[in-house]
């Protein structure tokens, strides 16, 4: 009786066996489709760009404030996108400063203070800012951010660095709410019950027990909003004022107030008026592969850190 | 001289709400100090609620309604005024699990301290002596003395149980709760626990909540009985266990023998 079982069931996997073959190929394909994607994204913007690469003033297009792609009848272009590094730079930088405290408050809040019913409908609202187009950040920055900068700050133009980059802050925020509150709330409760037996308070709670013990995922979050910042496009370029500057005193705060150009924005603005294979078209691919290179720098780098401190535990 | 008061622990018509549901019903108990008291009764009777209670840790679950009194050093803990904070000082609990934090295990030990005393005022000096002498009392010292800085959730099970016993003893706590600690041990694991309760016994007032009546008997002096939320019987643990007083505490103690 039991080996005629054992016979079944031996059966049994012999046939799963004979069925696991073309699944087995089926599932490797699907993970080297990926692969395969990111591949062929970098070959065809590359290829896009390459032909520029041997008479690309490189030194030029990283270290001069001087981005004038159509210029007046009888000059040579100039492609210095030094400003542009800088005005992408500077929403990002600008705009983590919001996003993650605020990020992080909010996750914080509802993971460990909201009584039950307000953490739904906090979790509600958040997942509906996520929902957002950009494009309408994009408007709400024109029509409403613009006009309170004005009125708040007493300046003549609100459409600028702070602009953008309260935007791309709103729109990370999400983001950087749900990943951290995973996070949290991933941390086991008996750690958050031994603290408070110790007779901790809440707060301490938070930043002595569960900042340490989430710490992957706060730090992922984090990445992903600056990810987000990066390649934000719409509402950067509608905000932003789109306007090529460099300020001339980095350590004045004001210099939220002046107007930048980012990277995203200018491929979406000026892609429309090249013509295909020009120079132009060419070196707003450079810009492409910038983009691209930053993005997996960041995606290298969360990655390095994350992997260090699990080895450290 | 502190200690002159009869109990550490006095409990009087203590009733307990989960929401609608009662969990405690008219718990009145007396608690001595410098002996093991345990805690035993069917699954579900209240044991951990009663025990939770004396720490008010139960009141993170919000729905939590409770009335009548519980006196510890001489102070109804459930009155407005009272500090849940240095009542945490008073009264250490350790958990089912063992529950280390995801840090040092200097840390850890050094927790409670940190949490009670303004950083200024704690040396450094003065934080390694009591962690060295917490993590000796518990007889941990020898084998992690010189991985302080590793973390605590590294440690084995028996190990992680004795560091939250450990750290419970730089606060100097009066009443140390106790959850059935030794639920994740090994046989070995259980028997060293038990050792250290036996040791910790005299300075503290122990009360332990346990499944296992063998360890009931073996490690207690006193014992209370538990069904349905009420208290049944309390009395000496030989006295218990030999001659019940009460039938539904007999009935327990044979279907567990058999
Ligand atoms: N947070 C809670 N919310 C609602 N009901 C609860 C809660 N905690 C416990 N209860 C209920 O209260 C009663 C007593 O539970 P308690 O955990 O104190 O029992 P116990 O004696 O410790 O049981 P066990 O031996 O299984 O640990 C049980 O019926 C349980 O379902
Ligand atoms: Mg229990």
């Amino acid at each position: 009786m039991s080996s005629g079982k054992k016979s079944i069931r031996a059966l049994g996997a012999k046939l799963l066996d004979g069925a696991e073959l073309p699944i087995r190929i089926a599932i490797t394909i699907c993970g080297w489709s990926s692969i395969l994607f990111v591949g062929a994204i970098f070959f065809f913007i590359f290829k896009e760009a390459a032909p520029v690469f041997p008479h690309l003033d490189w030194g030029e297009f990283f270290f001069a404030h001087r981005w004038i792609p159509i210029p007046a009848e009888g000059n040579e272009p100039s492609y210095g996108a030094m400003g542009i590094l800088y005005g992408t730079f500077a929403i990002t930088v600008v705009s983590m400063f919001i996003a993650m405290p605020l990020g992080l408050g909010a996750a914080v809040y509802i993971s460990e203070f909201a009584p039950p019913r307000r953490k739904e409908w906090l979790k509600i609202l958040i997942e509906f800012l996520a929902a957002i187009p950009s494009i309408i950040w994009g408007f709400i920055g024109l029509v409403i951010m613009g006009p309170l900068i004005q009125k708040i700050l007493g300046v003549e133009v609100g459409i600028n660095l702070l602009n953008a980059s309260i935007m791309v802050a709103l729109m990370a925020v999400p983001l950087i709410v749900s990943i951290s509150e995973d996070a949290l709330r991933a941390v086991p409760d008996s750690y958050r019950e031994a603290a408070l037996a110790l007779g901790a308070s809440k707060w301490e709670i938070v930043y002595k027990v569960l900042f340490p013990a989430a710490r992957n995922g706060l730090l992922a979050a984090s990445m992903l909003g600056v990810g987000r910042a990066v390649g934000e496009t719409m509402a950067v370029w509608m905000a932003s004022g789109n306007t090529d500057n460099i300020p001339e005193n980095f350590f004045n705060p004001l210099l939220v107030l002046e107007r930048v150009k980012a990277l995203t924005a200018t491929i979406a603005g000026e892609m429309p008026d090249t013509v295909h294979g020009s120079e132009h078209y060419q070196v707003l691919f450079v810009i492409g592969i910038v983009l691209l290179t930053i993005s997996v720098i960041i995606n290298v780098v969360s990655d390095l850190i994350i992997k260090g401190i699990r080895k450290e535990s | 001289m502190a200690d002159s008061q009869e109990y550490s622990i006095q409990v009087r018509d203590f009733n307990l709400w989960y929401g609608d549901f009662q969990a405690l019903i008219n718990v009145t108990i007396n608690i001595k100090p410098g002996i093991v008291t345990s805690l035993i009764g069917p699954s579900g009777c209240g044991k951990t609620t009663l025990l939770r209670s004396f720490n008010r840790i139960n009141e993170r679950y919000g729905n939590v309604k409770t009335t009548g009194e519980i006196e510890i050093l001489s102070k109804n803990i459930l009155d407005e005024d009272v500090s849940v904070a240095s009542l945490r000082q008073n009264v250490g609990m350790v958990f089912q699990r063992p529950n280390p934090l995801p840090i040092s295990i200097y840390d850890n030990i050094a927790f409670g301290l940190r949490a009670h005393t303004p950083r200024r005022s704690l040396r450094r000096t003065e934080v390694d002596h009591l962690v060295e002498e917490a993590l000796t009392e518990a007889g941990l010292w020898e084998a992690v003395k010189d991985n302080l800085k590793r973390k605590a959730t590294g440690l084995t099970l028996e190990q992680q149980q004795k560091l939250c016993i450990a750290r419970l003893l730089p606060l100097k706590p009066r009443i140390i709760l106790m959850d059935e600690p030794c639920s994740a041990l090994d046989a070995a694991g259980i028997e060293r626990i038990e050792e250290l309760i036996s040791d910790l016994k005299q300075r503290f007032t122990i009360v332990v909540v346990t499944h296992n009546m063998a360890q009931a008997k073996r490690a207690s002096d006193e014992c209370i009985y538990m069904y349905l939320g009420e208290i049944v019987e309390h009395s000496p643990t030989a006295e218990l266990f030999v001659n019940p007083k009460e039938e539904k505490t007999a009935m327990y103690i044979q279907g567990r023998y058999g």
